[in-house]
């Protein structure tokens, strides 16, 4: 272990302990609006300032990363046990089922996926709350995001399913199931735990540009893509400082879970 | 007061034009291509400024007094009961390709503008009813145009006619306004020439427009405009977001110009469809007018105005914004901000506080969501300032952006919505244009389109009022009459006025006799009397 991936780590650990104590540390609702106070500068009650709503930014900041970065992985989770479901058993069945799968896997990566994004936001319940609305973002993404990792896992799978092992596993007398679940699974783990690690911050990412597009998480609740929204403009580059510190933050994040990574697993 | 300034201002004006430099090239950007250089097809704004700076017509609506004044027209009469006008004409007249301009010119644009096949949306606002438009070719310049029915307000609407040439080869092309499009480049820019023709001096007697030359760069983005401002690229942005606005008078004060309330509007309204998928309880709560005042009472507009956009707007009263000079009910005041008295009209429906949230009659929490399109900042932030104003009284509001095309299918095919909020671009003065609101039966009667009977006594008087507005020229009467309607849209608010947006431009120090105004266009409305400095338009 390297000392930028321990400080990678080190660095989204604090984080994330920052975030899940948000109700703790931060000093005011990511929702009141101070409206005496918008746009103001920090000062000893507003930490980062105030959004142009007069909202508290610090508080936004620990609750937008909150929502970001605990539903980013759990969207990553969700899109990985679907890649592996799929690409394990096409892979490991191969033949016309793999080409069938795989051709399916294909039309589904050539889908123009921010419109439909968008068309299933906009048939989505409307009085739904921002949390629930949030959740349903992260999933849709998540059971959006499988394919591409799904054809990585069906070439390992693929390969695995003509070694040596799984050879004399099948001559020891396992059948389908068993060959799948105890022999191939297992030696599928490296590539579908790198694969976790990419999509987190495709995830997060994705989540930005919808939010940047007015289609992310629902208003009052911060997320990283409603805090970028800010920044959008070219005007904003003569804005102050301290508007930049979601941004200096999200890189700092994503570059993180890249580092978090071993060069094996980047490899993969 | 007021008049005293307009007319210094006017009288500035003509000081300012007869020591106006001549020459140089005006840029200004356009923020899509103009769909059509036919002055009879435009609809999109490109189109229309295409229009008003290379369309000659027979009346000018003045866009600082909001008066009449001739144009290729020296006078006018409208007579048998609002039917017909009749038009006299400036004599020796000629279009930018040299065709002579006569009575037949006019005969043929009211034939062009009429015909059913060429689907004028310019044509639309003269077929009050059906029948045949006459254009009579009279003695001595005189142009005679009846219609079938009497159309209210009909000589102002000759300010969106520009005159085609009934001989010339050039067909849309030769026009007799300021400029003439000189070269279009699809996609990229346009180029506009002075007329040699163009009927107007200014008071020494110097043949106007100024300014030689126009490019009109198209370009969406609204940073990259700001930049090629900022740098001296383009002399003026018409229309400007009041984030924008504020960095430029940051940067230089003498560059922003706040003309004041301008006619557009932001509002929200509640979805009184009968046959909406909502649940009874809700339609109840939206078609009650205690609950849509008490709404409105608990929306602190002053805020709005002052943060969402920066002092750059002045709290909403109703249909008709104060910078419509002549149609303004004057006796109205905003709704004020009053969260008790909120609660005390909702009391009055049955509605109470219990355990926190605000429950009606039957226990129902109250918690509705409200729809507005997704990428317009300034309605977001207004939304989220609405959602913590009724969380004061109880009230939880969902606030949820959709893409434009399913806002507007909500809102029109399903009616599957609660509350909507969106704003009204007005570009007319005459309550007219407003008609497709109003009446109950009309398709664009938001709250409650389409309707095949007034659902309420209230919709019913409205259209009754409207109605005999539109059937009269007497303007003490039409005025008595929207003036009501005004009163019943403040009492009953089917649509709850938020804001009234004041017009905001930027204009180079470069550009001279540049007096932005509410009215569209607002900066170049004078665009014959612009002129640039002389260091400008020696470079060109």
């Amino acid at each position: 272990m390297n000392w930028a991936r321990t400080t990678a780590i080190v660095f989204l650990v604090v984080v994330s302990g920052a975030c899940l104590l948000a109700n703790f540390i931060a000093p005011a609702s990511y929702a009141h609006q101070f409206r005496d106070e918008p746009d103001a500068a920090p000062s000893q009650q507003h930490l980062l300032g105030t959004d142009d709503l007069g909202r508290d930014r610090f508080s936004r900041v620990l609750y937008g990363t909150r929502v970001s970065l605990l539903l980013a992985p759990a969207a990553a989770l969700l899109s990985s046990l679907l890649a592996a479901f799929i690409g394990g058993i096409a892979g490991f069945t191969g033949g016309r089922i793999e080409r069938l799968v795989m051709a399916g896997t294909d039309l589904f990566l050539s889908l123009p996926w921010l419109f439909l994004l968008i068309t299933v936001r906009a048939l989505l319940p409307l009085n739904v709350s921002p949390i629930v609305s949030v959740l349903i973002t992260f999933a849709m993404l998540g059971c959006l995001g499988w394919a591409g990792a799904a054809r990585i896992i069906c070439a390992d799978a693929r390969s695995l399913s003509r070694s040596d092992f799984i050879l004399l596993a099948r001559a020891s007398g396992s059948d389908g199931f068993r060959l799948f679940w105890r022999h191939l699974v297992p030696n599928l783990k490296p590539v579908l735990y790198a694969q976790f690690w990419i999509s987190v911050p495709v995830f997060i990412l994705t989540e930005a540009n919808l939010g940047i597009l007015g289609l992310g998480v629902a208003e009052p609740l911060p997320s990283w893509g409603s805090l970028l929204r800010e920044l959008e403009g070219f005007s904003t580059m003569s804005g102050p400082a301290w508007q930049f510190v979601p941004l200096v933050l999200f890189i700092l994040v994503v570059s993180s879970f890249h580092l978090v990574l071993t060069k094996e697993e980047l490899a993969i | 007061m007021k008049k005293l300034l307009t007319s210094f201002l006017l009288a500035m004006l003509l000081v300012l034009g007869a020591l106006a430099q001549s020459g140089g090239e005006l840029h200004f950007c356009l923020r899509s291509e103009p769909k059509t250089l036919n002055p009879l097809l435009a609809a999109d704004d490109a189109s229309e400024t295409i229009r008003y700076l290379t369309g000659g017509v027979l009346v000018r609506v003045n866009r600082l007094t909001q008066e009449l004044e001739p144009g290729l027209a020296t006078s006018w009469k409208v007579t048998n009961g609002g039917k017909t006008i009749t038009f006299e004409l400036r004599s020796g007249l000629r279009f930018s390709d040299g065709t002579s301009f006569s009575a037949d010119d006019v005969a043929f644009t009211m034939q062009q503008l009429m015909d059913p096949a060429l689907h004028s949306p310019t044509g639309d606002a003269f077929r009050a009813s059906e029948g045949k438009v006459e254009t009579q070719v009279l003695p001595k310049n005189h142009v005679r145009i009846t219609f079938p029915a009497p159309i209210a307000g009909l000589d102002r609407l000759f300010d969106q006619v520009a005159i085609m040439s009934a001989k010339s080869p050039q067909q849309e092309m030769a026009v007799l306004g300021p400029y003439y499009v000189s070269e279009n480049k699809a996609g990229s820019y346009l180029i506009l020439k002075r007329n040699a023709n163009y009927w107007e001096k200014d008071s020494a007697g110097r043949q106007l427009p100024y300014i030689e030359s126009v490019r009109l760069d198209i370009q969406q983005n609204r940073d990259m405009e700001m930049l090629r401002l900022t740098r001296g690229e383009i002399h003026f942005i018409n229309s400007v977001d009041a984030d924008y606005f504020d960095k430029i008078a940051a940067q230089d004060p003498s560059m922003a110009h706040d003309a004041g309330a301008s006619l557009d509007s932001e509002e929200m309204w509640f979805n009184q469809v009968a046959n909406s998928p909502l649940p009874a309880y809700k339609k109840a709560w939206f078609t009650s007018t205690n609950f849509r005042r008490a709404i409105s009472e608990a929306i602190n507009r002053e805020d709005i105005a002052r943060i969402v956009f920066r002092g750059h707007a002045r709290p909403a009263i109703g249909p008709v914004s104060p910078a419509n000079k002549f149609w303004f009910n004057a006796k109205l005041q905003a709704h004020p901000f009053d969260q008790k008295s909120a609660l005390q009209r909702l009391a009055q429906d049955g509605f109470h506080l219990k355990d926190g949230p605000l429950r009606d009659r039957e226990g129902h929490a109250v918690e509705f969501s409200i729809i507005t399109n997704a990428g317009n900042k300034a309605r977001e932030r207004m939304a989220t300032m609405i959602q913590q104003d009724l969380s004061g009284i109880g009230i939880k509001l969902n606030v949820v952006t959709l893409d434009f095309p399913s806002l507007i299918e909500r809102i029109t095919h399903s009616y599957d919505y609660e509350a909507c909020l969106l704003g009204m671009v007005n570009d007319e003065l005459d309550p007219d244009a407003q008609m497709t609101v109003w009446l109950s039966s009309a398709d664009s009667h938001q709250w409650n389109p389409s309707q095949k009977t007034p659902a309420t006594p209230w919709e019913a008087e409205i259209d009754k009022l409207m109605r005999a507005q539109a059937s009269t020229l007497d303007p003490k009467k039409r005025k008595e009459d929207f003036d009501k309607v005004q009163e019943i849209a403040w009492q009953q608010e089917p649509f709850i006025y938020l804001v009234n947006k004041n017009a905001l431009s930027a204009v180079s120090p470069a550009l001279h006799n540049a007096h932005p105004v509410v009215l569209r266009p607002q900066v170049y409305w004078n665009i014959d009397q612009l002129s640039l400095s002389s260091e400008v338009a020696r470079n060109h």
